[in-house]
Protein backbone atom coordinates (compact mmCIF):
# COMPACT_ATOMS: atom_id res chain seq x y z
CA UNK A 1 0.00 0.00 0.00
CA UNK A 2 1.40 3.34 -0.88
CA UNK A 3 1.47 6.52 1.15
CA UNK A 4 -1.68 8.51 1.32
CA UNK A 5 -1.66 11.53 -0.87
CA UNK A 6 -3.05 14.73 0.44
CA UNK A 7 -6.17 15.64 -1.42
CA UNK A 8 -5.83 18.17 -4.10
CA UNK A 9 -2.10 17.61 -4.29
CA UNK A 10 -0.59 17.65 -7.74
CA UNK A 11 -1.29 14.37 -9.34
CA UNK A 12 1.76 12.44 -10.48
CA UNK A 13 -0.47 10.17 -12.58
CA UNK A 14 -1.59 13.08 -14.70
CA UNK A 15 -0.08 12.42 -18.08
CA UNK A 16 -0.96 13.43 -21.59
CA UNK A 17 -2.77 10.14 -22.14
CA UNK A 18 -4.93 10.32 -19.03
CA UNK A 19 -5.59 14.01 -19.48
CA UNK A 20 -7.20 13.50 -22.84
CA UNK A 21 -9.44 10.67 -21.63
CA UNK A 22 -12.55 12.40 -20.36
CA UNK A 23 -15.61 10.15 -20.28
CA UNK A 24 -17.85 13.02 -19.16
CA UNK A 25 -17.77 16.74 -18.75
CA UNK A 26 -15.59 17.68 -15.82
CA UNK A 27 -17.54 18.61 -12.69
CA UNK A 28 -17.01 22.03 -11.21
CA UNK A 29 -13.66 22.20 -9.51
CA UNK A 30 -13.78 21.97 -5.75
CA UNK A 31 -11.46 24.18 -3.78
CA UNK A 32 -8.54 22.60 -1.95
CA UNK A 33 -10.23 23.54 1.27
CA UNK A 34 -13.35 21.53 0.47
CA UNK A 35 -11.31 18.60 -0.80
CA UNK A 36 -9.24 18.63 2.37
CA UNK A 37 -12.33 18.57 4.56
CA UNK A 38 -13.89 15.71 2.63
CA UNK A 39 -10.61 13.84 2.87
CA UNK A 40 -10.43 14.36 6.62
CA UNK A 41 -13.93 13.06 7.15
CA UNK A 42 -13.41 10.10 4.88
CA UNK A 43 -10.24 9.09 6.71
CA UNK A 44 -11.83 9.65 10.11
CA UNK A 45 -14.60 7.24 9.14
CA UNK A 46 -12.17 4.69 7.71
CA UNK A 47 -9.61 4.89 10.50
CA UNK A 48 -12.37 4.46 13.05
CA UNK A 49 -12.67 0.88 11.75
CA UNK A 50 -8.95 0.31 11.15
CA UNK A 51 -8.21 1.24 14.76
CA UNK A 52 -10.36 -1.70 15.89
CA UNK A 53 -7.54 -3.98 14.78
CA UNK A 54 -8.05 -7.64 13.88
CA UNK A 55 -11.16 -9.21 15.44
CA UNK A 56 -10.54 -12.61 17.03
CA UNK A 57 -12.63 -14.46 14.48
CA UNK A 58 -10.05 -13.78 11.78
CA UNK A 59 -7.05 -14.82 13.84
CA UNK A 60 -8.93 -17.98 14.78
CA UNK A 61 -9.87 -18.60 11.17
CA UNK A 62 -6.24 -18.47 10.07
CA UNK A 63 -5.16 -20.71 12.96
CA UNK A 64 -7.78 -23.23 11.97
CA UNK A 65 -6.80 -23.16 8.30
CA UNK A 66 -3.19 -23.58 9.26
CA UNK A 67 -3.98 -26.56 11.47
CA UNK A 68 -5.99 -28.16 8.64
CA UNK A 69 -3.16 -27.70 6.21
CA UNK A 70 -0.68 -29.24 8.64
CA UNK A 71 -2.99 -32.21 9.03
CA UNK A 72 -3.36 -32.60 5.27
CA UNK A 73 0.36 -32.74 4.70
CA UNK A 74 0.88 -34.93 7.82
CA UNK B 1 2.29 -27.61 3.30
CA UNK B 2 2.04 -25.29 6.30
CA UNK B 3 1.01 -21.73 5.66
CA UNK B 4 4.04 -19.56 5.20
CA UNK B 5 4.36 -17.35 8.23
CA UNK B 6 5.06 -14.25 6.19
CA UNK B 7 1.92 -14.89 4.14
CA UNK B 8 -0.11 -15.30 7.30
CA UNK B 9 1.31 -12.09 8.76
CA UNK B 10 0.69 -10.14 5.55
CA UNK B 11 -2.90 -11.38 5.38
CA UNK B 12 -3.61 -10.53 9.01
CA UNK B 13 -2.00 -7.12 8.63
CA UNK B 14 -4.42 -6.31 5.81
CA UNK B 15 -7.55 -7.28 7.79
CA UNK B 16 -8.26 -3.93 9.53
CA UNK B 17 -8.12 -2.06 6.23
CA UNK B 18 -10.11 -4.76 4.42
CA UNK B 19 -12.84 -4.40 7.05
CA UNK B 20 -12.93 -0.64 6.67
CA UNK B 21 -13.24 -1.04 2.90
CA UNK B 22 -15.90 -3.73 3.25
CA UNK B 23 -17.97 -1.60 5.63
CA UNK B 24 -17.82 1.35 3.27
CA UNK B 25 -19.02 -0.92 0.45
CA UNK B 26 -21.79 -2.75 2.27
CA UNK B 27 -22.73 -0.24 4.97
CA UNK B 28 -23.16 -3.14 7.38
CA UNK B 29 -20.57 -4.39 9.86
CA UNK B 30 -21.79 -8.00 10.00
CA UNK B 31 -21.99 -8.31 6.27
CA UNK B 32 -18.62 -6.65 5.95
CA UNK B 33 -17.03 -9.19 8.30
CA UNK B 34 -18.57 -12.02 6.28
CA UNK B 35 -17.11 -10.46 3.16
CA UNK B 36 -13.68 -10.30 4.78
CA UNK B 37 -13.93 -13.91 5.94
CA UNK B 38 -14.91 -15.10 2.46
CA UNK B 39 -12.04 -13.04 1.04
CA UNK B 40 -9.51 -14.70 3.34
CA UNK B 41 -10.82 -18.18 2.50
CA UNK B 42 -10.63 -17.48 -1.22
CA UNK B 43 -7.22 -15.88 -0.96
CA UNK B 44 -5.69 -18.77 0.96
CA UNK B 45 -7.30 -21.34 -1.31
CA UNK B 46 -5.69 -19.56 -4.24
CA UNK B 47 -2.50 -18.46 -2.58
CA UNK B 48 -0.50 -20.07 -5.40
CA UNK B 49 -1.84 -17.45 -7.78
CA UNK B 50 -0.40 -14.68 -5.61
CA UNK B 51 2.89 -13.46 -7.02
CA UNK B 52 5.42 -13.04 -4.22
CA UNK B 53 6.88 -9.55 -4.19
CA UNK B 54 3.67 -7.95 -5.46
CA UNK B 55 1.26 -6.03 -3.28
CA UNK B 56 -0.57 -8.51 -1.01
CA UNK B 57 -2.96 -5.84 0.19
CA UNK B 58 -4.01 -4.87 -3.35
CA UNK B 59 -4.50 -8.54 -4.20
CA UNK B 60 -6.80 -9.05 -1.20
CA UNK B 61 -8.73 -5.85 -1.95
CA UNK B 62 -9.30 -7.09 -5.50
CA UNK B 63 -10.71 -10.39 -4.24
CA UNK B 64 -12.96 -8.63 -1.74
CA UNK B 65 -14.20 -6.10 -4.27
CA UNK B 66 -15.01 -8.76 -6.89
CA UNK B 67 -16.74 -10.91 -4.34
CA UNK B 68 -18.82 -7.96 -3.14
CA UNK B 69 -19.79 -7.11 -6.70
CA UNK B 70 -21.03 -10.62 -7.48
CA UNK B 71 -22.83 -10.92 -4.13
CA UNK B 72 -24.40 -7.51 -4.59
CA UNK B 73 -25.75 -8.41 -8.00
CA UNK B 74 -27.17 -11.65 -6.63
CA UNK B 75 -28.77 -9.94 -3.63
CA UNK B 76 -30.28 -7.21 -5.68
CA UNK B 77 -32.17 -9.82 -7.62
CA UNK B 78 -33.38 -11.44 -4.41
CA UNK B 79 -34.22 -8.59 -2.04
CA UNK B 80 -34.35 -4.91 -2.63
CA UNK B 81 -31.57 -3.66 -0.40
CA UNK B 82 -32.89 -0.15 -0.27
CA UNK B 83 -31.93 2.91 1.66
CA UNK B 84 -34.26 2.01 4.52
CA UNK B 85 -32.21 -0.99 5.49
CA UNK B 86 -29.03 0.97 5.20
CA UNK B 87 -30.41 3.67 7.48
CA UNK B 88 -31.30 0.98 10.06
CA UNK B 89 -27.73 -0.25 10.01
CA UNK B 90 -26.39 3.22 10.53
CA UNK B 91 -28.62 3.77 13.53
CA UNK B 92 -27.28 0.66 15.25
CA UNK B 93 -23.70 1.82 15.05
CA UNK B 94 -22.23 3.11 18.30
CA UNK B 95 -21.86 6.84 18.57
CA UNK B 96 -18.32 8.02 19.06
CA UNK B 97 -16.35 11.22 18.78
CA UNK B 98 -17.47 13.61 16.09
CA UNK B 99 -20.55 11.38 15.91
CA UNK B 100 -22.89 13.65 14.07
CA UNK B 101 -20.37 14.64 11.46
CA UNK B 102 -19.30 11.04 10.92
CA UNK B 103 -22.85 9.79 10.69
CA UNK B 104 -23.75 12.45 8.18
CA UNK B 105 -20.67 11.59 6.20
CA UNK B 106 -21.53 7.87 6.18
CA UNK B 107 -25.04 8.65 5.03
CA UNK B 108 -23.80 10.90 2.24
CA UNK B 109 -21.26 8.29 1.17
CA UNK B 110 -23.97 5.63 1.03
CA UNK B 111 -25.88 7.72 -1.49
CA UNK B 112 -23.08 7.62 -4.04
CA UNK B 113 -23.15 5.08 -6.86
CA UNK B 114 -21.05 2.13 -5.73
CA UNK B 115 -18.41 2.57 -8.45
CA UNK B 116 -17.79 6.13 -7.29
CA UNK B 117 -17.80 5.13 -3.63
CA UNK B 118 -15.25 2.38 -4.04
CA UNK B 119 -12.95 4.59 -6.13
CA UNK B 120 -13.09 7.38 -3.56
CA UNK B 121 -12.40 5.06 -0.62
CA UNK B 122 -9.54 3.21 -2.32
CA UNK B 123 -7.76 6.43 -3.26
CA UNK B 124 -8.78 8.73 -0.44
CA UNK B 125 -8.69 6.39 2.55
CA UNK B 126 -7.02 3.06 1.74
CA UNK B 127 -4.02 4.89 0.36
CA UNK B 128 -3.84 3.24 -3.05
CA UNK B 129 -2.53 5.14 -6.04
CA UNK B 130 -4.89 5.81 -8.94
CA UNK B 131 -3.11 3.07 -10.84
CA UNK B 132 -3.51 0.52 -8.05
CA UNK B 133 -7.17 1.46 -7.64
CA UNK B 134 -7.66 1.02 -11.40
CA UNK B 135 -6.15 -2.47 -11.17
CA UNK B 136 -8.34 -3.38 -8.23
CA UNK B 137 -11.49 -2.20 -10.01
CA UNK B 138 -10.46 -3.52 -13.41
CA UNK B 139 -10.80 -0.21 -15.23
CA UNK B 140 -8.67 2.56 -16.72
CA UNK B 141 -6.79 5.07 -14.58
CA UNK B 142 -8.75 7.90 -16.20
CA UNK B 143 -12.01 6.22 -15.19
CA UNK B 144 -10.91 6.06 -11.55
CA UNK B 145 -9.94 9.72 -11.60
CA UNK B 146 -13.22 10.76 -13.06
CA UNK B 147 -15.16 8.64 -10.53
CA UNK B 148 -13.19 10.14 -7.64
CA UNK B 149 -13.86 13.64 -8.91
CA UNK B 150 -17.55 13.01 -9.33
CA UNK B 151 -17.71 11.39 -5.89
CA UNK B 152 -16.10 14.42 -4.24
CA UNK B 153 -18.37 16.85 -6.04
CA UNK B 154 -21.49 14.91 -5.09
CA UNK B 155 -20.37 14.55 -1.46
CA UNK B 156 -19.74 18.27 -1.19
CA UNK B 157 -23.28 18.87 -2.46
CA UNK B 158 -24.86 16.32 -0.13
CA UNK B 159 -22.96 17.63 2.89
CA UNK B 160 -23.48 21.20 1.82
CA UNK B 161 -19.80 22.00 2.12
CA UNK B 162 -18.86 25.22 0.41
CA UNK B 163 -15.68 27.12 -0.14
CA UNK B 164 -16.07 29.05 3.08
CA UNK B 165 -14.74 28.61 6.57
CA UNK B 166 -17.89 29.54 8.51
CA UNK B 167 -19.40 26.05 8.49
CA UNK B 168 -16.15 24.26 9.21
CA UNK B 169 -15.76 21.92 12.19
CA UNK B 170 -15.27 23.63 15.52
CA UNK B 171 -11.83 23.65 17.08
CA UNK B 172 -12.44 20.49 19.08
CA UNK B 173 -13.47 18.51 16.05
CA UNK B 174 -10.54 19.87 14.15
CA UNK B 175 -8.15 18.80 16.91
CA UNK B 176 -9.66 15.30 17.00
CA UNK B 177 -9.44 14.96 13.26
CA UNK B 178 -5.91 16.28 13.18
CA UNK B 179 -4.82 14.04 16.03
CA UNK B 180 -6.40 11.11 14.26
CA UNK B 181 -4.51 11.76 11.07
CA UNK B 182 -1.56 9.61 10.15
CA UNK B 183 1.89 11.05 10.64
Amino acid sequence: MSERKSWGADDPMETASTRTRKPQAKPAKLSRDVQARLGQQLRAMYDDVVSQGVPDRFTELLNRLEADKDKDSR
Amino acid sequence: MAMDESVRDAVLAAVPSLRAFAISLSGNVDRADDLVQETLLRALANIDSFQPGTNMSAWLFTILRNHFRSEYRKRRREVEDGEGRYAETLKSQPEQYGQVELREFREALSKLPSDQREALVLVGASGFSYEEAANICGCAVGTIKSRVNRARTRLAELLDIHNTEDIGPDDTTRAVLAGHDHP
